[in-house]
């Protein structure tokens, strides 16, 4: 009974499959029609009006000058709030700051005379190496100790500090924040009903655009640099907030309520440490993000190891930004095994019973007692304040040379291979998207919206769409969608296979997986300097450091979804015998493919975030416009050609959401509980 | 006989899940049938449930998964809000208490043990029985104390420092035990509390149950989905299903006259003589009693031994030791040959 009823709605899917190809093919035939032959007839449809242009941008600057001039709140004016805030970041920065860079100052300016120096190098040193000990053991500290010495060697240290001053402020607000915020949302449904569309919003739109309105509010400096981390590295975590607490079972919902807890102890007692390891994921994730953001924040003063970074971008300085920019490896791979192992050591061992204050808190001493030694010591030996910089190693001038030695001898060959997928592939893709008509486009969005989910989306993606020509930018926007098409074309082509042959490897896969993992820890800046190195500025440059930047999930996903993959309908397809072959193709990659998709899905979030940054390197794009805007501090333009760019990410996002759903409906996976 | 107070009685409850479950059943008068809810597209999980537990009796729901067993025991406690009826706790209407009150309630009359244990995690072994003390506001040396008395009382004194994740299921269930009874709950809610253990360890911790009970002799709603669990440990057992009560007695009255063919299924495998006690299959006393005794509560299984001493008969006594009636051995032997 059941069997024959499953074949039956089986091949009705299958019928309603190909009605659907068929319409499809009927309205792409309709849509190349329009474009071949429609010009003439409604050349509206090809180049937007420019008298219907919305002026969105002119209506966001004039708001934002409202809000700095006239906004008032009653009580306080909108500038006394931002001041409020900024006041609120800048003593933690302070106090940070001369704590690990420039010593406590007294004094204006220039003339500030320094009453007490930073912590020695050192010290900062033996600091989180003893953390790394305290959480992960020796090998955790060893690697840690390596990272900072590395800072200190290669001459980065004061960088280094000003950055983690930075982070030290970012992190303990992003995650305090997050975690209010996610409670809020986790208790209030109207306020979660709120926040997801706005969650989404932020997940979305280039890191750049809000960077424009943040200088104009908090004016240029690392306080500004702090507000927008803040708001960059602080989602996430209320999105990890809101979905530990939802995991929490039930049941242990159910006993707090039965022992009678009221609402707080309910929240901080109950709910919030049985959620901590999920949370401390979302830790893991501040961090990371904050650090990112801190680098590209450098353009609107943020200092430190970014600063250097965009400083020896500009001057096509390599070595010295390879320098920095290794120093952001080391830094970020510290913090991030730092972070992951305290999340993990609570999980796993227990607390000493041990009394007294020493016993409890030997870590702490011991931290205590290098900085107070090496404090004392450093007033005597200059060496131990400061790494000497007799000792200090600059390979720049090497790295300059061997960038030097490649151009010299490999430039022809280089330039070739530029040009050559320049020209028969970047730049006639690149042609062919422009000549498309935008009201066509917009209408076969919207049809495969309808084809894929329903009206609903169908209504979504044509307005989102409408309103990117609406603004005036479609062929702004046509030419990321090209970058970010031949990207995530490549980074598939390359991701998907070695996702393939690794899911059947483990050992292959171990050390992919170390290298994704590594190269995911690194901030998007770093990856434009070999880019810029070898190919110089321009799209296939974008390209490369975009392709380099977006593979990493869809290896992922594809190992995860061949991984996921029923072990028993293999062992089936072998006790059938089947060939290797056809067991990939007939088995796992079907039944993967919801999942790669997905993947194929993350790709083009990461192109399009990274697609952004690659502004530095000369693209003509959204990003492009954004970085324009930045510069010269016009928050509208930079706000709506940064929506432009989140809403192609939410059309890209929400078709093939829909068309993975699609696909797992079709083989019969249930859809995962999200 | 005087009947015995009843601790806990609902009356006519309902739970329906599903937008305007209140209205619906206001429309229907309060009594709608299986077919009007589904085609409402509303689920339900109790339909009209009255039941009452009886002090220091063990009250058992029986039911297979989804036949509402587990919202009905979470209804009784609120944690779930009935859509309909009346649940009078002592003759309070809880349904009426405000939330302060509820809380009130739950924290000194009422103890829940859960089926998949929910210790917090973070918490050492003292500390989670102590918790529901700590959320009362007791003080740390006297909630220590208690906490230490009830782990002491389910057998895992030496394992207060340990972790939850570092004790075997059988162990994690007895500190939900010990957790549930350091308030000293009037009400001890017992959700499935041995279906994720092991068939051997889920044998011993039933008679770890009834030790307990014997020593305690608190208020019980038991909840399980195993008939046998059931039969062994309930005084009477109310049998559910699709959200309603089916039959509900002693589990002699169920295995002796069940009230379906639902019912029927459950009873055929169990041993008739585990379960019918002698004060069911006695005869009068016919004035010439003999020497050897047996209890009126003591099941046909547990009195057949006695026989095998040569007895012919056996002297059945009630709760004071007085003579009540006699026990032959044809009659036990005839109802163990049927099964």
């Amino acid at each position: 009974m059941a069997d024959v009823a499953a074949t039956r709605s089986g091949s009705v899917t299958t019928t309603t499959a190909w009605r659907g190809l068929v319409v499809f093919v009927l309205a792409l035939a309709a849509f190349i029609l329009f474009w071949k032959f429609g010009e003439d007839i409604a050349p509206w449809a090809f180049e937007y009006p420019k008298k219907q242009i919305i002026p969105a941008a002119r209506w966001i600057s004039d708001f934002t000058k409202w809000l700095l001039n006239d906004a008032t709140f009653g009580l306080f004016t909108f500038t006394d709030l931002t001041r409020f805030i900024a006041a609120v970041i800048d003593f933690p920065y302070k106090v940070a700051l001369s704590l690990l860079a420039s010593g406590l100052m007294s004094g204006p300016g220039s003339s500030a005379v320094q009453l007490l120096p930073p912590i020695s190098w050192i010290a900062v040193t033996a600091i989180v190496t003893l953390m790394g000990l305290y959480a992960g053991g020796r090998r955790l500290a060893l690697i840690v100790a390596l990272c900072f010495l590395f800072i200190a060697v290669f001459g980065q240290w004061t960088s280094a500090m000003v950055t983690l001053a930075s982070i030290l402020v970012a992190v303990p607000l992003g995650v305090v924040g997050g975690l209010l915020l996610g409670i809020a949302a986790y208790r209030w449904r109207w306020l979660e009903r709120a926040l997801l569309p706005i969650l989404d919003l932020m997940q979305t739109i280039p890191v750049f655009a809000y960077l424009v309105p943040i200088l104009f509010l908090f004016g240029f400096g690392a306080t500004a640099a702090v507000v927008a981390t803040l708001i960059y590295a602080m989602p996430p975590m209320t999105r990890v907030t809101m979905l530990a607490l939802r995991q929490v079972p039930s049941e242990v919902r159910d006993l707090g309520n039965m022992i009678g807890c009221t609402r707080r102890q309910m929240t901080w007692r109950v709910l919030v440490p049985t959620a901590k390891e999920s949370l401390m994921v979302g830790v893991n994730q501040v961090i990371m993000l904050s650090l990112n953001m801190v680098i590209i924040a450098s353009m609107i003063g943020a200092g430190g190891l970014g600063y250097d970074v965009l400083a020896a971008l500009r001057r096509l300085d390599f070595g010295a930004g390879l320098e920095a920019g290794l120093a952001i490896v080391a830094l970020a791979i510290a913090l991030d095994r730092l972070s992951q192992a305290f999340a993990n050591r609570n999980a796993a061992t227990d607390e000493t019973q041990a009394r007294g204050f020493m016993a409890r808190h030997p870590y702490l001493l011991a931290a205590l007692g290098f900085v107070v030694l090496t404090g004392v010591a450093g007033l005597f030996v200059p060496a131990i304040q400061a790494y000497p910089e007799a000792l200090q190693v600059s390979t720049g001038t090497f790295w300059s040379r061997v960038v030097e030695w490649i151009n010299v001898n490999f430039f022809d060959t280089l330039e070739a291979i530029k040009n050559t997928l320049l020209i028969q592939l970047l730049v006639p893709f690149k042609r062919f998207l422009l000549s498309l008509p935008w009201a066509g486009v917009v209408a076969l969005l919207a049809f495969a919206g309808f084809l894929l989910r329903g009206p609903k989306l169908a209504l979504l993606v044509a307005a989102l769409a409408a309103l990117i020509a609406a603004t005036g930018q479609w062929e702004k926007a046509m030419i990321t969608v090209y970058l970010c098409g031949i990207s995530v074309m490549f980074a598939g082509l390359i991701g998907i296979p070695v996702g393939i042959l690794s899911a059947e490897r483990d050992r292959l896969w171990r050390w992919v997986k170390l290298a994704i993992d590594t190269l995911q820890t690194l901030p998007s800046f770093v990856y434009l300097m070999p880019a810029v190195m070898l190919f110089r500025v321009g799209d296939f440059t974008a390209m490369i450091a975009v392709v380099a930047y977006a593979v990493a999930p869809a290896i992922r996903y594809t190992v995860l979804g061949i991984n996921r993959v029923d072990p028993r309908l293999v062992e089936a397809g072998k006790a059938m015998g089947c060939t290797e072959w056809q067991l990939l193709t007939r088995i796992k990659l079907k039944l993967a493919l919801p999942e790669i998709m997905l993947g194929v899905n993350q790709t083009i979030m990461f192109a399009l975030s990274m697609l952004v940054i690659t502004a530095l390197v000369g693209t003509r794009d959204l990003g492009q416009e954004v970085y324009i805007a930045l510069t010269k501090a016009d928050p509208g333009r930079g706000l709506v050609a940064g929506l432009a760019v989140a809403f192609i990410a939410i059309i890209a996002d929400r078709l093939i959401s829909a068309g993975a759903a699609r696909a797992r409906a079709r083989l019969g996976i249930a859809e995962e509980p999200s | 006989m005087s009947p015995p107070e009843a601790k806990l009685v609902c009356r006519n409850i309902w739970k329906l899940f599903g937008q305007g479950a209140h209205e619906f059943l206001e429309k229907t008068g309060g009594n709608p049938t299986l077919e009007q809810i589904s085609t409402e597209g509303l689920v339900s999980a109790a339909r009209n449930v009255s039941l009452s537990v009886n002090e220091g009796e063990i009250f058992v729901i029986m039911g297979l998964s989804g036949s509402g067993k587990s919202t009905l025991v979470r209804c009784l406690s609120r944690l779930v809000e009935p859509t309909a009826g009346e649940i009078l706790f002592h003759g309070e209407n809880l349904l009426a208490a405000d939330e302060k009150r509820m809380i009130e309630i739950r924290r000194h009359k009422m103890g829940m043990v859960f089926q998949h244990f929910a210790l917090l995690p973070h918490m050492t072994v003292l500390a989670n029985v102590a918790f529901p003390l700590e959320v009362q506001g007791v003080d740390r040396a006297t909630r220590e104390d208690r906490a230490r008395k009830m782990i002491s009382l389910v057998g895992l004194t030496g394992r207060e420092d340990s972790y939850p994740r570092q004790l075997s299921g059988g162990q994690q269930q007895r500190v939900g035990i010990a957790r549930s009874l350091a308030v000293e709950p009037e009400l001890w809610f017992l959700d499935e509390p041995f279906s994720a253990l092991d068939p051997l360890i889920r044998r011993e911790m039933q008679d770890e149950f009834i030790r307990l009970q014997s020593v305690l002799r608190k208020t019980i709603v038991f909840i399980t989905h195993d008939f046998d669990e059931a039969i062994r440990l309930a005084d009477r057992i109310a049998i559910m299903k699709d959200g309603e009560i089916v039959q509900a007695g002693t589990p002699e009255d169920i295995v002796l006259n069940p009230a379906t063919e639902y019912v029927e299924e459950f009873t055929r495998a169990v041993p008739r003589a585990k379960v019918v006690r002698a004060g069911s299959v006695m005869t009068r006393d016919d004035g010439d009693a003999p020497e050897a005794a047996v209890s009126a509560r003591a099941t046909i299984a547990e009195a057949a031994p006695l026989f095998l001493q040569g007895a012919e008969r056996l002297r059945v006594t009630g709760e004071s030791g007085e003579t009540i009636g006699v026990l032959r051995r044809d009659d036990v032997i005839e109802l163990m040959m049927r099964g």
